[in-house]
């Protein structure tokens, strides 16, 4: 927002303040993510477990372990929290929430509220917020709070040199049981003059000082998506390039249209079927040829964002020597139980998943964790995992697809309920989108779910929890749910499914029932 | 057909003779070609000439052409494309049988460097079909008719057109090899497969089609248990060929449907839809909805009191998910009428009498926008006329008042030999 000179003035005689709280916040970021001057613990004896890797997966399995009384070494050779922490998920969620909030603004009179009239974004703010929350939320897994829990934080480069042992900071850890959960890192497509040209990946983008006034995104996957509109949203004119045919292809093909839809709307162009062919510096520009078909063209930027997909951390760490098969592309082989070929060895997470997400890394750790540590027998795919795409609307997903149960020979119904029909949605301005839940065909038994919506992210927990204990949509139809919400839909997809089972012959006997009653009840 | 009132008779006669006449307006008699659009320089859409060639039977048995002057351009247009380049040339008209999706009105060849359209052709072969089927009779002209029909089809090679994969491409260039947009779901291609699946010389295998109908949807939308699709000409372009009234695939069986029932709930969405008008468009409402493909007023954003309207262009709009613009296509609107007649007829009466401007002499635009003309009055109607519009209101009439069209495919070998191959039974192909 534009202020009033005063207040400029008074911003200008704050400035030093704000920065020295800056200041303060990265310190106390980086003493709870990775402490200057930290010493490493000496290693006495064996370990229970080992864990290589201090993120979601990682922390997870390190301090449930340590918990149930077991000796455990914690390596990281990076930041405390992994992706989600520094580089992911909670820096781009705080990002999508301030720049939802500019397209709030925007749209206030769509909301019965004054149009605030011209809108500056303050980029800094911004960015000044994610460092804030990031340092706020990285305390609760701070390398001091690890120690007190009883784990042996170990900061350095993890190589095993052994099929029992592990190498940190010229130190040697023998263990009972390891677990890898080194995560993943951005895959940088091969394309010429890329590196010269720069780019920008998930782990520096959050680095940024200023607004890209005009910003490529190179990957149509959910994290471009997310960071398109975002960055759109903050004022910067975006346009995504992605190889494939179709916009998001993994997902539903209604999901993407309307996804595309509200990106186009925000103003972001989107080039489906189009190579990022090369890219070359001009002055202050980046200039990115581009082929769709048979049509080349250019595109001039400031900044290239890369969101090709994500590769395993799997170098460095002397797989070899510790008997543990891995794949660049692919990751750690695991078996069900997330064994690798060595079966005291482990891996959770993104190493060996390929669901990169930060709940499936938690769930898997968990699974590894009981596995190793406790003669468990978890399955991997046993998890009923959902997931959702952060952008506005989003998108949640979780079970099978339509197109998988054909694969299996399995006949759908999909009950679908717009949110246009949800009260809540309505009030809220938020009724673009849809509630579809898949069944199996014949039967009220939930095979998977895919919503559109504001809050699809919150709404797909409830399907989830369906699936895993094993409800119907029947069941669902009988849990009172409070009114107005927008998970009201499910109670309407439960009732448009039990319409479907008043055939004629009940609707009939139901009427003849009525019309006896009336005269004898 | 249901019982008419005299008056509804009359307003359907005015409608389908209007968009006849768009086949006599817009092509070129010396070689058959339609114009894609009534618009001055518009090339020439393959897909208009299909519907064009199953017009003529229709002018014929309706007076409005004689059948001697049927076959002269029905003759013409077959001796074009029997006649008229088939190779990689960037210039040429076809290649392995199939055609460019746009020609040069008066030389035949590719234009805009489109592509070679495998559902285009399809419909230009089931036009194709139609009149080696209805020009039956022993003179010169109508024997090689039957002759160049028969042979146009064979050419075609449907198996080149899988490109090696499961299912068929949708185009092909030949700067960049075959095209594939990602479509997914049911389309209007079951023409295109019963095609294929039926060539004498270079047939799909079956389980092509059946690796198309694999990505289906069965939904429950506002109550009504269909197999999706958003737009209403996905739900009309295979049925203004065939008649799919009790006859099931493996895919209907399992849902206990057929093909025709579900462009009738279809039709129905697409009015409950305009009927809840969720985004609050001018006009829309139970007697007027019909959403496709088609014209708009053009890409812009525009303010309308508190909502920014995203308006398009030619798009494929559907509903419930969109896109919508608050367009109008009254043509999908009026080829509902043998699915869904006592809706549909409701909804022409209603544009007959609210928008007298949309159907100045009964010749129906691409669109009209109600919102859009709330903030330029001048904006109601899109310009210019679509041939695809109009082929599908001319064949969707008849079909609803005479059947003509579904009773000449029901004789024609090709199309039941390939619903056979497609696993249809049931109805009319027992």
């Amino acid at each position: 927002m534009t202020m009033p000179k005063s207040e400029n003035n008074m911003q200008q005689n704050i400035q030093p303040a704000i920065e020295a709280r800056s200041d303060q916040i990265d310190a106390a970021y980086m003493k709870n993510v990775h402490p200057e001057g930290w010493k490493n613990p000496k290693p006495a004896g064996v370990y229970n477990l080992v864990v290589i890797g201090a993120g979601p997966a990682g922390l997870v399995a390190a301090r449930g372990a340590a918990a149930l009384g077991a000796k455990v070494a914690l390596i990281e050779r990076g930041a405390i929290g992994g992706d989600c922490l520094n580089v992911g998920c909670v820096p781009s969620k705080t990002l999508i929430r301030t720049a939802r909030t500019y397209a709030d603004m925007r749209a206030a009179r769509n909301y019965g509220a004054q149009d605030p009239g011209v809108i500056d974004v303050d980029f800094q703010m911004a960015m000044e917020r994610i460092r804030s929350i990031r340092a706020r939320i990285s305390k609760s897994d701070s390398i001091k709070r690890l120690s007190e829990e009883g784990i042996d934080v170990y900061l350095g480069a993890a190589r095993f040199s052994g099929p029992t042992s592990v190498v940190v900071d010229n130190q040697t850890l023998h263990f009972k049981k390891a677990l890898i959960a080194t995560g993943a890192r951005p895959m940088i497509p091969d394309v010429a003059g890329l590196n010269d040209a720069g780019y920008l990946t998930n782990e520096t983008v959050f680095d940024l000082t200023e607004l890209p006034r005009r910003l490529l995104v190179v990957g149509g996957g959910p994290l471009g998506c997310e960071l398109a509109q975002a960055f759109c949203r903050l004022g910067s004119q975006v346009t995504i390039v992605q190889d494939e045919a179709m916009f998001l292809p993994g997902e539903e093909r209604d999901a993407a249209q309307l996804l595309s839809g509200s990106l186009a709307r925000d103003g972001i162009e989107i080039r489906l079927n189009t190579t990022f062919e090369s890219a070359r510096r001009e002055g202050t520009s980046k200039i990115a040829s581009l082929r769709s078909v048979d049509y080349a063209s250019t595109i001039e930027c400031d900044a290239i964002l890369v969101g090709v997909g994500r590769a395993p951390n799997v170098d460095n760490l002397n797989l070899e020597a510790a008997g543990v098969r891995y794949d660049s592309a692919e990751g750690i082989s695991v078996n069900d139980f997330l064994q690798t070929t060595n079966n005291r060895i482990y891996a959770a997470g993104d190493v060996c998943l390929e669901h990169k997400f930060t709940h499936t890394a938690d769930a898997s750790a968990r699974i590894a964790l009981q596995n190793a540590l406790f003669l468990g027998r978890k399955r991997l795919s046993s998890l009923t995992i959902p997931w959702c795409t952060y952008t506005d609307p989003e998108i949640a997903h979780v079970g099978m697809y339509v197109r998988e149960a054909t694969a299996k020979g399995i006949a759908i119904n999909t009950i679908t309920i717009l949110m246009h029909d949800v009260d809540r949605a309505i009030t809220d301005g938020e009724e673009e989108g849809f509630v579809k839940i898949h069944l199996r065909s014949g039967t009220d038994q939930i095979l998977g779910a895919t919503m559109v919506a504001r809050h699809a992210g919150e709404m797909i927990n409830d399907v989830t929890l369906a699936i895993e204990r094993g409800l119907g949509l029947r069941a669902l139809s009988k849990v009172i749910h409070a009114y107005p919400t927008q998970a009201e839909a499910f109670k309407k997809a439960a009732d448009a499914y039990n319409r479907t089972r008043l055939t004629t012959t009940l609707k009939f006997l139901s009427k003849r029932w009525l019309a006896w009653s009336r005269g004898h009840l | 057909m249901k019982n008419l009132e005299p008056s509804d008779e009359d307003l359907l006669e005015r409608f389908q003779r209007a968009a006849f006449n768009y086949f006599m307006e817009h092509a070129n008699d010396e070689n058959g070609l339609v114009a894609d659009k009534s618009t001055q320089g518009a090339p020439a859409s393959i897909a208009a000439v299909g519907f064009g060639l199953s017009g003529y039977p229709i002018g014929v048995e309706r007076g409005w052409l004689t059948r001697d002057a049927a076959a002269k351009r029905t003759l013409a247009t077959l001796q074009f494309f029997w006649n008229s380049e088939q190779s990689e040339d960037p210039f040429a008209t076809g290649y392995k049988g199939f055609f460019y999706h746009f020609l040069d009105m008066k030389s035949g060849k590719r234009v805009w460097q489109s592509e070679l359209s495998m559902i285009d052709t399809a419909l230009l072969l089931a036009g194709i079909l139609v009149v080696g089927t209805y020009f039956d009779q022993d003179g010169a002209n109508e024997r090689e008719i039957r002759h160049l029909a028969d042979a146009i089809y064979a050419r075609v090679d449907w198996q080149w057109a899988r490109g090696g994969q499961a299912t068929l491409r949708q185009g092909w260039k030949p700067e960049a090899g075959f095209l594939h947009y990602g479509w997914e779901g049911y389309s209007e291609a079951i023409i295109l497969y019963v095609l294929g699946l039926a060539s004498p010389s270079h047939p799909i295998t079956d389980d092509c089609y059946e690796g198309w109908t694999s990505t289906y949807q069965w939904e429950n939308i506002y109550g009504q248990e269909f197999l999706y699709a958003g737009p209403l000409f996905i739900h009309h372009f295979s049925h203004a060929w065939i008649d799919f009234a009790e006859i099931q695939d493996p895919f209907m069986r399992e849902k206990n449907c057929d093909y025709f029932e579900n462009t009738r709930r279809a039709t129905f969405v697409q009015q409950e839809y305009a009927r809840r008008n969720p985004y609050g468009y001018e006009g829309y409402g139970e007697n007027c909805w019909g959403f496709s493909a088609g014209e708009g007023p053009g890409y812009k954003n525009i303010r309308i009191g508190s909502k920014t309207r995203q308006f398009f262009g030619y798009t494929a709009r559907g509903v419930p998910f969109g896109p919508d613009d608050g367009t109008i296509c009254p043509s999908a609107m009026l080829s509902s009428l043998p699915f869904a007649p006592d809706i549909t007829l409701a909804a022409l009466r209603h544009l007959s009498s609210h928008y007298p401007q949309v159907i100045a002499n009964h010749a129906l635009p691409s669109g009209f926008n109600p919102t859009f003309q709330s903030i330029d009055p001048t904006g109601l109607v899109t310009e210019g006329r679509l041939g695809l519009d109009q082929g599908i209101t001319l064949l969707m009439i008849e079909n609803f008042r005479s059947g003509l069209i579904w009773k000449l495919m029901r004789q024609c070998p090709t199309i039941a030999n390939g619903l056979s191959r497609a696993g249809f039974a049931g109805g009319w192909l027992k």
